[in-house]
């Protein structure tokens, strides 16, 4: 056996994270995109700004405000504690938090390029056919935009399970609680064990590569949209 | 801008019914103003140019133009008065929508996409079976709508409509997107609608022999304001409209096949004040039809001519003379004892003959075009 019980745990951990993380941000993305796909309002620039704010921001910069603000003494962490749930630093919880932050533009700009390339026509005529707002929201936008929902889990599982900066930054090394695959692997080069790392790395050379032949053959029979 | 009434005698709108839309709205280059009173039953059609602000019309109408301002009242159920704050919103109004491109949801087939309005407004007047008899879709149902023709779109689309049972229905240039051949195998079953169902139809179109076909009462709409409102004949038969028609002014006549005429092959269409003789044809003696006479079709003399190889002489009265589309001619509108023609003619021709109002003519038609 060439991975360990540490590897197979940081592995577990890792699905487990990228799965709560994609199930959350599908939840909160859909809205977002919807919004900034038809609002005529002056925030839509912003709003669309600091979605897209973690595709260039260092993981670190993310990481360490997240850190301050989640910590006993920021905002989010004075709230929390105040709640009975402790501080979210070094926790599973914080690790979900950071990475719907960090993985935020990779499920909404697939959904919301998706949703404006339905346009208007498909909702008016819905509209005409007596469906209401929600009505036609889940009847006619929610089937037109499967293409662009199936991208955008793909794209935000597999950031998510990607992701190392935050996770060192937020997380820490926490075996079982915090430690991912990315910095188990950085632990065992750390530790000069190359052979374990190689199959980590391998690992996630080829569940990349296939994510995205996945996603890369799928579009070209979907031209348009996603 | 000159605004027409109805003619107060106008028998198809009585203070209980009608449709009455007062409607504003505003975008960069173009204003859209107009106020319309229109039958309860029937086919009224929103005829001029594109960018005359027909489109909009229908979708303020629909509720579909945010921030459109008026009033829309609809056979006495009020949709929008923005002087009150009322708003109905689109999916809450007993409309009909024909879009331009049938948009039909391509993730549904014909028949979801036809159960889709029709669970939501629940049972009405207009049944399945009607519907998709009368427009001939029964054997698309289970095809996507991607693998349908123009026409066949169109004609789900029409359906789909009419199987919410509105209570108007809203045709937006149905037929526009379709090639001549599908314009022909889908005209029919628009006529049908109309005879069929008594559901009152706002039909946009810029094609007068559309409106000459389809339409009993015409609005003309020009940059986002009605020119003439009114019932078909006699607005078609108006000199003091701009040239929307221009080369193609022509009068529509409403008539009853009254004879067949075996030996010449020939059949004679009455109508209010006179008769036509025109090629046999196939519909039965009482059937309804239209026929329009081009302005260019439709000379004058002093007397009856004897010895012409014109067939269709009537005796008329000059009632006005008005500017053509050339300054070399002029158009006339003469009265064939109830019936409104126009006739272009020169001017030369007509300072020759002394032409003018009251006068009587003999108006000689050279041909007529059958509108089905």
């Amino acid at each position: 056996m060439s991975l360990s019980s540490s590897d197979l745990a940081a592995i577990w951990l890792t699905l487990e994270l990228a799965s709560l993380t994609t199930v959350l941000l599908l939840l909160i993305g859909t809205p977002i995109a919807w919004w900034l796909a038809r609002t005529r309002s002056r925030l839509k620039g912003v709003v669309g700004a600091v979605v897209a704010l973690p595709m260039v921001l260092p993981p670190t910069v993310i990481g360490f405000y997240l850190l301050v603000a989640m910590g006993p003494h920021g905002p989010v962490g004075r709230l929390t504690e105040a709640l009975g749930l402790g501080v979210l630093p070094f926790t599973f919880a914080g690790l979900v938090v950071g990475s719907v932050f960090y993985s935020l533009p990779f499920v909404v700009q697939p959904l919301h390029n998706a949703f404006e390339a339905i346009g208007e026509r498909p909702l008016e005529a819905a509209a005409t056919l007596r469906a209401g707002p929600w009505d036609s929201f889940f009847s006619v936008v929610l089937p037109l935009a499967r293409p662009g929902f199936v991208t955008a889990s793909i794209l935000g599982f597999a950031h998510t399970v990607g992701e190392f900066g935050v996770v060192l930054m937020l997380g820490g090394n926490i075996p079982g609680k915090t430690r991912t695959v990315s910095v188990q692997i950085f632990d065992h080069v750390e530790a000069m064990e190359y052979a374990q790392a190689h199959w980590l790395a391998g690992g996630m050379l080829l569940f990349s590569f296939v994510v995205l032949l996945a996603l890369y053959s799928s579009r070209r029979m979907r031209p348009g949209l996603g | 801008m000159a605004q027409h009434d109805l003619r107060p005698d106008e028998p198809t709108l009585d203070a209980a019914g009608g449709i009455r839309a007062r409607c504003g709205v505003g975008y960069p280059g173009f204003a859209l103003d107009v106020d319309l009173q229109l039958p309860a039953r029937g086919v009224t059609a929103l005829f001029g140019h594109s960018g005359s602000g027909k489109t909009t019309c229908l979708r303020c109408i629909a509720g579909l133009e945010r921030g459109a301002r008026g009033r829309i009242e609809v056979n006495g159920e009020l949709w929008q008065d923005s002087a009150a704050g009322i708003f109905v919103p689109t999916h809450k109004r007993a409309l009909g929508y024909v879009f331009q491109e049938a948009s039909l949801f391509p993730h549904l087939s014909v028949r979801r996409n036809l159960e889709y309005g029709m669970r939501r407004a629940g049972a009405g007047k207009v049944s399945w079976a009607q519907a998709v008899e009368l427009l001939g879709i029964g054997h698309l149902l289970e095809r996507m709508p991607d693998r349908l023709s123009g026409g066949e779109r169109q004609r789900v689309g029409v359906v789909r409509a009419l199987l919410t049972s509105p209570r108007l229905l809203l045709m937006d240039e149905p037929l526009a997107a379709l090639d001549l051949r599908l314009k022909r195998e889908i005209l029919p079953y628009l006529e049908r609608l109309h005879g069929e169902l008594d559901i009152p139809v706002i039909y946009v179109s810029h094609s007068p022999n559309e409106v000459a076909r389809l339409a009993d009462h015409v609005v003309l709409l020009d940059q986002g304001r009605v020119v003439a409102q009114g019932p078909l004949t006699d607005t078609l038969a108006r000199l003091d409209l701009p040239a929307v028609f221009s080369d193609d002014a022509g009068a529509v006549v409403e008539a009853v096949v009254a004879a067949h005429d075996g030996h010449y092959h020939l059949t004679r269409l009455d109508f209010t004040g006179g008769s036509v003789l025109v090629a046999r044809r196939p519909e039965p003696l009482g059937h309804h039809l239209r026929f329009r006479v081009n302005a260019r079709d439709v000379s004058l003399a002093k007397e009856r001519l004897e010895g012409s190889t014109i067939l269709n002489l009537l005796p008329v009265t000059v009632m006005e003379v008005g500017e053509a589309d050339t300054p070399a001619h002029v158009l006339v509108r003469v009265d064939a004892q109830g019936t409104p023609l126009l006739a272009r003619i020169t001017r030369r021709s007509c300072e020759q003959l002394g032409i003018a109002a009251g006068r009587p003519m003999w108006a000689q038609i050279k041909s007529v075009a059958l509108l089905g």
